[in-house]
């Protein structure tokens, strides 16, 4: 770690230090505008998490999944589970979470074993089939045996806590006081520093330039002993973990779980996200993950007081308004920017090639 | 055996209706390798302009057989007209991106569609005028509807007639030799973009015939419809190899069977554990289980293991 800081120019030093106060300010600036704007970089983190465990399988790996949100709805569900008057239960959050990882690996593994056959297309969908299935069973497991609790959700879900110090209600600490929100976004920046760097680990290890191989060419990359079964499922495993912990988090978050939280179209939104962003290249996912899920809550608060200005009342409904808005903006920016935001250098080097 | 007999009943019917949207699905497929996943939408505006122009007519005092000619031409023509925009606004600009941008433009005009008809449809479920006497016929122990009839005859006709076009026409000609290969298809002097406008458009065309049947069918429709609609298609486009007519039709009809044997009988076979609440299960598990076996669906053709 230390070679590794050596190594950096003093500039480049002075924006990493840049950043980092930014990071630490970020949540007393947005608290100035309410704790909804806290909750809302909490959930742009939450789903950078997200956009980065589904890098791997559709960036890195290049196998299209469109089920995704089904391992977040493991992991939150795991920990709705042992954590909540539902069963009783309320294990630790470092319980929960390492299992959560695991539980959402194995769930990995059980899609991608048959999909390992499939290319593209039919690939997604039976990925998407997959998250499907999950989202109808958790929606009607709570007959005959009451385990989900079906479409009512599962309430009162503990906080992640250490020791009796709990992420969901207001302290001072050092002086200063902290809200819920807070103290979550401090975790969140936490975990997803971790996550940030696995990955960039991942991406440049032996597992990484495997992953490269086969998303660019399959026979080739068997040809030169790349054992592609294996490859190909640890892809589906690392991806899922990811969201399975991503999961666990929302579940303690929100306090709340419900099956609503994990339709297809959230799956569709993590891939947006990916794609917006530039596939395959870490801080492009990053940047895609927040921008399409800030975008959307500042237009909820940008197309009441645009209207008005504009025809000097409200004319649309300003829900629908903003999901038309957001979806125009999808369009566009694929319009323009066919390899995303912020492609990686191979993927524009071959746009470059090819024009 | 009378469940037996209803379920295969409504299962036709279901099929048909899922094969005639499929079909929109595996056209575009088949000559431009897209998911055109705003296809659902186009079908859920199909139904609600011809709610909207229908009771419109019916409330002039037009005489019902006339109105419902008017306003199922209307909702067709704008569905072909919204077909063909689609694919000169989302998807022709992005003809040599990579592969997933389309994708995702598609996306983006399947959230506009859908809050666009929002805004103008609102949110509350709309009532399909009835447009002919309903009489129920029984037979055997099952029954079903002269509705029902008429569905499952007109998808006959129009997948007809869409075969008759791709097989028997010059564009259907130039569409499938585009299909097989767009450059050389351009060599032979055949002009790809309009081959590929008219996929869509006839394929809105079908989608919005479907959308007529799914409203007449259930008798109410709502800005939401297209989705779960659009997805089940899709499945069964995939189950009878995408890209493949006879495919997307038999897939669409066993979709429905499945669908609708499964709603039957999985509550005896898992002794009551499952209800028909799972129903829309069947259709995913199935599809796993078949691409398992035939990684490229039923009737697609294999493709070769290149990259």
């Amino acid at each position: 770690m230390r070679l590794w800081l050596q190594s950096l120019t003093p500039r480049a030093l002075f924006g990493l230090a840049l950043v980092a106060v930014a990071l630490l300010a970020l949540p007393f600036v947005a608290a100035m505008g309410g704790q909804a704007w806290v909750r809302i970089a909490n959930f742009a983190i939450l789903y950078i998490f997200l956009a980065l465990g589904l890098n791997i399988v559709v960036g890195f790996a290049g196998l299209l999944d469109l089920g995704y949100i089904a391992f977040y709805a493991v992991g939150a569900y795991l920990w709705a589970l042992l954590a909540s008057p539902h069963f009783g239960l309320h294990w630790p959050f470092w319980a929960i979470l390492p299992l959560g990882a695991m539980v959402a690996c194995c769930f990995g593994v059980i899609l991608g074993a048959p999909t390992l056959k499939l290319r593209g297309d039919y690939l997604a969908i039976v990925t998407l089939g997959f998250g499907e299935i999950v989202r109808i069973f958790i929606n009607n497991l709570n007959a005959p045996l009451n385990i989900t609790n079906g479409p009512q959700g599962i309430n009162l879900i503990d906080p992640v806590a250490i020791g009796e110090f709990k992420f969901s209600t207001t302290s001072t600490l050092f002086g200063i006081t902290f809200t819920g929100p807070q103290k979550y976004y401090y975790l969140l920046v936490l975990l997803a520093l971790a996550v940030i760097v696995i990955n960039f680990r991942l991406q440049h290890s032996r597992i990484g330039r495997a992953w490269q191989a086969i998303r660019e060419d399959e026979i080739a990359a068997k040809a030169v002993g790349i054992n592609t079964r294996n490859i190909k499922l640890l892809a589906f495993a690392m991806g899922a973990s990811f969201g399975g912990v991503a999961g666990g988090i929302f579940a303690a978050m929100q306090g709340f779980v419900s099956p609503e939280s994990f339709s297809l179209i959230e799956s569709v939104m993590i891939l947006a996200m990916v794609v917006l962003g530039g596939m395959g290249h870490i801080p492009g996912v990053i940047l895609g993950a927040v921008l399409l899920s800030v975008l959307p809550e500042a237009l909820r608060y940008a197309v009441v007081p645009v209207q008005k200005m504009l025809f000097g009342e409200v004319l649309a409904d300003p829900e629908s308004l903003r999901m038309l808005v957001f979806g125009l903006a999808l369009v566009l920016v694929m319009r323009f920017k066919p390899a995303g935001l912020l492609p990686s250098p191979e993927r524009r080097r071959e746009l470059a090639e090819k024009v | 055996m009378d469940t037996f007999l209803q379920q295969i009943i409504n299962g036709l019917v279901q099929g048909a209706i899922y094969a005639l949207v499929a079909l929109g699905y595996t056209m575009v497929y088949g000559i431009m390798g897209l998911i055109n996943f705003a296809h659902g939408e186009v079908v859920m505006l199909g139904t609600l302009i011809a709610i909207t122009s229908i009771t419109f007519l019916i409330k002039a005092g037009i005489a019902v057989p006339l109105a419902a000619l008017i306003g199922i031409s209307l909702s067709v023509l704008a569905c072909m007209a919204l077909g063909w925009s689609l694919e000169r606004i989302a998807y022709r600009p992005l003809r040599h991106a990579p592969r997933l941008t389309p994708l995702i433009t598609a996306i983006g005009m399947s959230i506009v569609l859908q809050n666009l008809a929002m805004m103008i449809w609102g949110r509350n479920y709309m009532i399909f005028p009835p447009l002919i006497e309903k009489t129920q016929f029984e037979v055997a122990g099952a029954s079903f509807t002269n509705v029902q009839v008429i569905i499952v005859t007109v998808a006959a006709l129009a997948m007809g007639g869409l075969l008759w076009l791709v097989y028997r026409t010059r564009l259907g000609m130039a569409m499938r030799a585009t299909a097989q290969n767009p450059a050389v298809a351009g060599l032979m002097g055949v002009n790809a973009n309009r081959v590929i406008a008219s996929a869509f458009v006839i394929g809105s065309a079908l989608g919005a015939v479907a959308g007529v049947m799914v409203g007449s069918y259930y008798e109410i429709a709502h800005y939401q419809m297209g989705f779960m609609l659009g997805l089940k298609a899709f499945t069964a486009a995939v189950l009878g190899g995408i890209g493949n007519l006879a495919g997307a039709m038999a897939g669409g009809v066993l979709l429905g069977l499945i669908e609708a044997l499964g709603a039957g009988y999985i509550g005896d076979l898992t002794g009551g554990f499952l209800g028909s609440h799972y129903q829309d299960i069947f259709a995913f598990i199935v599809l796993i289980f078949v691409l398992m076996f035939r990684p490229s669906g039923l009737f697609g053709e294999k493709t070769g293991d290149r990259a």
